[in-house]
């Protein structure tokens, strides 16, 4: 695979920011419920970060150290305030049913980990690259939940019906707790481990190893 | 600063920009233009989206008028079929119409924040836990073919177990029968008070008698199941399992409203006189 190819597909699954990284969890509990919020909560998180790391990598040669996180900080809440005023204005339905969470992009550890750890020390398009990447593989792991979620909690995927309610005369019983966010953690829990057991480059070294002292051992 | 280093700096702004990224001077002039660009953007975003927005939140505000009153129409434009909806603004205290506000633009929580166009309720009234309220609201009105009011459609809201509930109610033309009851802002728990918006619970509000024989509020929300033998089945609701205190919150809120502190000398004229 090319150097450039690499840096947007490698996010995706291999080095995933939700899944490998364990970062960003707060929203993807909080807009998986449903396909729609997902996908629109996926996408701009993606033009956030496609967005602050262009701009970050193009500023980096003049940026003072020691208030660079206040200058990151600052374009990425500007972005974040564009991306919540534009949904305001053409998709209202979904930016009330994500509420707060598009504001919370800012909060995301992914944005601003990516700017301090790639934009900040590297040229624009791999820059840009690196942050759709990032925001792909954010994407896909709340399209999978939102996926499980919608199709077991309310028998819907974008709304569509796909298992008929009992409620609405049909036969499937729906499962509740998959509307609520323990769930999601089930879910990304349940990932994780079947990520880890096809990839497992991916498992974690464990921090301390439990020493077994034998009698016959002096310590 | 490989960029600046390989031409000689020109002008002032390019001396500036070679100047070592940890100066005062750089420190500040970054920030300076950044922060220029930064609030030029999202300023002007939220200037020229404005209008946008305010359409959106307008149009949603009617699509719950809409449907609360069974006008709602899958497929047709919300402005269409609110041209049906007339809008008027009444004088709680009097019941009289008034023409002193706007009343597409009359904004109520507003209103009731503000010394002179609100009013304290004193404590003993105030069961729908709201302590201010406006002197004004908005009423809309549904007439029939022949131009016989058929629905009145009032805003009402009131402290449930969290939150405030804001809602549309909907009476029949004469005031005395609910057609239809909705809430568009709430924070109950999901899955309990958060039931309220149950369409299946709502739909249960439809064609409960609102006032007794005296005139007085018996529209209520009782706790558990109504028994269809009792004297009051006709003025209760079934309570909602699991929220008592936001089924207790809805009770209050619909009497407070109906009331004479709320749109009850409104609703008599309307009995009375007609409109």
């Amino acid at each position: 695979m090319s150097g450039t190819g690499k840096i947007l597909i490698e996010p995706v699954i291999d080095r995933n920011p939700i899944t490998l990284q364990v970062l960003g969890v707060c929203s993807a509990l909080a807009v998986t419920t449903q396909m729609i919020p997902a996908l629109i909560m996926g996408l701009a998180l993606t033009f956030v970060i496609a967005c602050s790391s262009a701009a970050i990598s193009a500023i980096r040669n003049h940026m003072p150290g020691n208030i660079r996180i206040i200058i990151q900080m600052t374009i990425i809440a500007s972005l974040v305030i564009l991306v919540d005023q534009f949904l305001k204005a053409f998709a209202y339905d979904i930016s009330r049913q994500l509420s707060v969470f598009v504001g919370l992009i800012i909060t995301n550890c992914i944005v601003l980990g990516r700017a301090e750890a790639y934009a900040s020390s590297n040229p624009v398009v791999p820059s840009v690259l690196d942050g759709i990447g990032h925001g792909l593989g954010y994407g896909l792991v709340l399209l999978v939940v939102a996926f499980m979620r919608e199709l077991f909690g309310s028998g819907k995927l974008f709304g569509i019906e796909i298992l008929p309610l009992v409620s609405e005369g049909g036969w499937y019983v729906p499962n509740g707790l998959m509307l609520l966010a323990p769930s999601a953690f089930f879910i990304i829990g349940l990932m994780i481990w079947a990520i880890r057991a096809w990839k497992p480059a991916q498992v974690e070294k464990p921090e301390y190893q439990i020493h077994v002292v034998h009698r016959t051992e002096v310590v | 600063m490989s960029e600046s280093n390989a031409k000689a700096p020109t002008g002032l702004f390019g001396r500036l920009l070679a100047l070592p990224n940890d100066s005062v001077a750089k420190m500040l002039l970054v920030t300076i233009v950044l922060s220029l660009v930064c609030s030029v953007l999202v300023s002007s975003a939220a200037v020229l989206l404005k209008p946008m927005q305010e359409r959106n939140v307008e149009l949603a505000r009617k699509a719950r008028i809409l449907e609360v009153a069974g006008l709602m129409e899958p497929g047709r434009p919300v402005e269409e079929l609110f041209q049906g909806v007339e809008t008027r603004l009444v004088e709680l205290e009097t019941g009289e119409f008034s023409d002193e506000h706007d009343p597409n633009t009359f904004d109520a929580q507003v209103a009731a924040r503000n010394p002179e166009m609100g009013v304290a309720i004193p404590p003993w009234d105030d069961v729908a836990g709201i302590s201010r309220r406006a002197r004004y609201a908005q009423v809309y009105l549904v007439r029939d073919d022949a131009g016989a009011l058929d629905m009145v459609i009032l805003p009402v809201h009131g402290y449930g177990l969290w939150s405030t509930m804001y809602g549309f109610l909907a009476l029949s033309g004469d005031g005395q029968e609910v057609r239809g009851l909705t809430f568009y802002q709430h924070a109950e728990t999901p899955g309990l008070g958060g039931e309220i918006e149950n369409p299946r619970w709502l739909a249960r509000w439809e064609g409960r008698r609102v006032f007794g024989p005296e005139g007085e509020v018996r529209l209520q929300v009782v706790h558990g199941t109504v028994d269809p033998n009792s004297e009051w089945a006709e003025w209760s609701v079934d309570g909602l399992s699991g929220a008592t205190l936001t089924a207790d919150g809805v009770s209050n809120m619909v009497q407070y409203w109906l009331g004479e502190q709320g749109f009850g000398p409104f609703l008599t004229r309307l009995r009375e006189e007609g409109i």
